[in-house]
């Protein structure tokens, strides 16, 4: 008679081998035979590999000292970072004018903040202070003029060099970039086919061949007595390098776009300069900027390659260090520290892609 | 002010302003009169300049003595003092497509590795995938180059004190000595076989695929094709009596002789190349394999396929449709990246041709042409071979 219950059960917690640590490690380390070993001999790797690198630049790594003398440790010297760090940083720009530099870092940073950051509501501003006002400023700045003293730019280096012809190259190949994405996609055929002929020509060879190019054969092609500074020969190949890239990558982006869009532009009687600065590209723009982030993320990454045609950047400032005679045998720390810096910003710019990716996908989200 | 547009007529006079057509003639013949005054005025600014240098022009160089010593030199004779700056180029050439094929090859081994690895569902080997990723697609090459090639393989111990794997492999800082394999006569026929062997599996695989659509019946064609191509070799060279043998690296005097050696500039090279590339084609692998849709997976499951013979059938030939192209332009890039050889000293075209031949010669426009001209054949025979092979596995629509 009463063994039917009347009362509802209550609900058990699910068993432990399926929540909780013991389940999260049950799922993802212990699924299987096969992924239990994998998980040893991974943590086994992990491991030794964590151990040695921390040991290798801390533990057992010298910070203090001004000489080679000073690392006694088994591990990495930074006293070598450390004593040519000025040089790493500014090459020889003269000592009591690097505040110039700062002074420019400080400028860039506050109006890139300005402008990639979403604090203010309208961009117009910051944008033409920063590719407007700001290049200007700079010139003055960090070559001379206006009561500073003049700085050659044989002086220019390390990772000022680099920043340097980074956003010159960028600041230099976006637009030109655009333009010869629309010369490709231009209905008039000889404008289509020089287009065509430039951005395969260079894409299909090396940065280098084309540096070597810059500074071997500009001199060549120009009238007598003009003769270019190896920095600008250096930023004319980068520049006309990353345009050819970049004006793919634009070139994606205005075949994402609908035909309609310049239709409807056209018979509300905009004119083609019209219909495509006004409709096409801003739409066109908006969706390939991941892209133009990564290749400016791989742009940044070449500029390395002016070390091979004798500009002082960061790279070939350290490299020239590992070989000053009170310093030989610390190339790995060298090394090592050119690589971090350059995996700070590239891995900052691609995180900075991600997020902008997922800002920018609106209207498709489910 | 309205407009009326059926009662005005365009006028004459309006209409060739303003015709679309007759504006696109007029600006490019624009662009062509422009194109051809740069072209003009900068070709006469070379002649001017080449002239007052006294640089002749033309080709004649390459038939020229080079008179430099080029530190690796594969497949051909080369004598700096009888040898051209033609023989120079041939070195080139030859050393870039050695460095650049072994590294596609290792850079599409790794990646697929990763990739894959990347995929797991374990949780640390993914973690460990991604952190080799992300550390090396966030460092410039270059400087990747340099540490293999300064940090890492120059440190390595000196050739007296050898790292030794049982007399037959020695790791030291001059590269890597291995025996090298020296045929005797009757080695040619050993070689035929194997290429005997190749066609054979070829037309098995082709019999394979027949009998599978006439009778449904699978035929092992991997392990028996392994067979064919190990064995046919293996019982010719018994047959005709071992026609060749092992030269073993030695030690005599300040250097190793005999054998075969993998210098420390193409070592670093190739590591270097590889593990860079590898990164990238290992999330080009990730994204592809994620774009083949779930459904796909589980439709394989319950047709009752097997969770490797699902990757092979199902998944992996879809994914391959979304990694194809952006492979092909990893593998111009690696290509492309070969060049930066000359920052460690491998003699690849760009080094020994671009750059001594260029320094000795001074005939800068006819050196970079033919550098240039070379990277653009090979870049253009690479996605020729890749669109071939894209088109091959497309999908076949109705």
């Amino acid at each position: 008679m009463a063994i039917v219950k009347t009362e509802r059960h209550p609900e058990l917690p699910p068993p432990t081998t399926q929540t909780g640590v013991v389940g999260w490690l049950r799922e993802n380390l212990f699924s299987s035979w096969l992924s239990s070993v994998l998980t040893i001999v991974a943590i086994y790797v992990a491991w030794q590999a964590m151990s040695s690198l921390i040991s290798y630049s801390f533990i057992n790594a010298n910070f203090a000292g001004v000489s080679k003398e000073d690392c006694t440790g088994t591990g990495a010297c930074w006293v070598f970072i450390k004593a040519r760090f000025g040089q790493n940083m500014y090459g020889f720009y003269p000592e009591d004018e690097r505040w110039r530099v700062n002074i420019g870092y400080v400028l860039g940073a506050v109006g890139l903040f300005l402008v990639l950051s979403d604090t203010m509501k309208s961009k117009k501003l910051p944008a033409i202070f920063l590719f407007g006002i700001y290049p200007v400023i700079c010139y003055f700045l960090f070559f001379g003029g206006f009561g500073l003293s003049q700085v050659e730019t044989s002086e220019w280096g390390g990772l000022f060099l680099t920043l340097v012809l980074a956003s010159v190259s960028i600041f230099v190949a976006l637009p030109l970039g655009i333009v010869l994405a629309l010369g490709r996609r231009s209905e008039m055929p000889v404008v289509r086919m020089i287009c065509v002929g430039f951005i395969e020509l260079v894409r299909g060879v090396p940065l280098i061949s084309v540096l070597f190019m810059a500074s071997v054969m500009l001199p060549l092609f120009m009238p007598e007595g003009v003769n270019f500074d190896k920095l600008v020969r250096a930023l004319v190949g980068m520049s006309l390098f990353s345009a050819a890239y970049m004006a793919e990558v634009v070139r994606g982006g205005l075949q994402a776009i609908p035909k309609g869009q310049l239709e409807a532009a056209n018979s509300l009687g905009l004119g083609y300069w019209q219909s495509m600065g006004l409709i096409v590209l801003p739409q066109a723009l908006k969706i390939s900027i991941p892209a133009i982030v990564n290749t400016f993320i791989g742009l940044f990454k070449d500029t390395t390659l002016v070390s091979i045609v004798g500009l002082l950047d960061l790279l070939s400032v350290v490299k020239a260090g590992t070989t000053d005679k009170n310093w030989l045998g610390l190339a790995t720390e060298g090394y090592v520290f050119v690589a971090a810096t350059f995996w700070v910003f590239c891995f900052g710019m691609s995180r900075y892609s991600i997020w902008l990716e997922n800002k920018l996908h609106t209207g498709h989200k489910r | 002010m309205t407009v009326d547009a059926t009662s005005q007529p365009r006028g004459a006079g309006d209409s060739i302003l303003r015709d679309p057509k007759v504006r696109a003639v007029f600006f490019q013949i624009l662009v062509i009169v422009l194109f051809l005054a740069f072209v003009f005025y900068v070709g006469n600014n070379a002649v001017v300049n080449l002239e007052k240098r006294g640089i002749a022009s033309g080709f004649g160089f390459l038939s020229q003595p080079a008179g430099f010593g080029i530190g690796i030199v594969l497949l051909v004779d080369y004598n700096a003092q009888v040898s051209t700056h033609g023989d120079v180029l041939l070195i080139g050439v030859i050393n870039t497509l050695a460095v650049a094929v072994s590294g596609i090859l290792l850079a599409t081994l790794i990646g697929f590795v990763f990739g894959v690895l990347r995929l797991s569902n374990n949780w640390i080997v993914n973690k460990i995938a991604m952190v080799y990723i992300e550390v090396v697609r966030n460092i410039p090459l270059l400087v990747q180059l340099l540490f293999w090639y300064f940090a890492v393989l120059s440190v390595l111990p000196r050739v007296k004190q050898s790292i030794n794997f049982g007399d037959t492999l020695f790791i030291n800082n001059r590269g890597v000595n291995f025996p090298s394999i020296v045929p005797e006569s009757g080695f040619m026929f050993v070689v035929l076989a194997f290429f005997v062997a190749i066609i054979g599996c070829v037309i098995l695989s082709k019999w394979a695929h027949k009998r599978q659509d006439a009778t449904g019946d699978q035929f092992p064609v991997l392990w028996t094709s392994i067979g064919i191509l190990v064995g046919l070799p293996l019982i010719v060279s018994f047959v005709m009596g071992n026609p060749m043998h092992l030269d073993y690296a030695a030690l005599r005097g300040f250097n190793f002789q005999g054998g075969w050696i993998l210098e420390p500039e193409f070592l670093a090279l190739l590591i270097g190349l590889s593990i860079y590339t590898g990164a990238f084609i290992a999330e080009i692998v990730r994204a592809g394999i994620n774009a083949v849709s779930h459904g796909q997976t589980e439709a394989a499951g319950s047709l009752g396929l097997q969770s490797g013979t699902t990757m092979r059938l199902v998944i992996l030939p879809q994914a391959l449709r979304v990694i194809i192209p952006p492979l092909t332009s990893q593998y111009l890039n690696l290509l492309k990246n070969s060049s930066l050889a000359t920052a460690i000293g491998y003699a690849d075209i760009t080094a020994i041709f671009a750059g001594t031949t260029l320094n000795q010669t001074g005939q800068a426009i006819e050196v970079i042409a033919i550098t240039m001209a070379f990277y653009l054949s090979l870049s253009l025979t690479i996605s020729m071979f890749m669109n071939w092979y894209n088109k091959r596995i497309a999908l076949v629509e109705r």
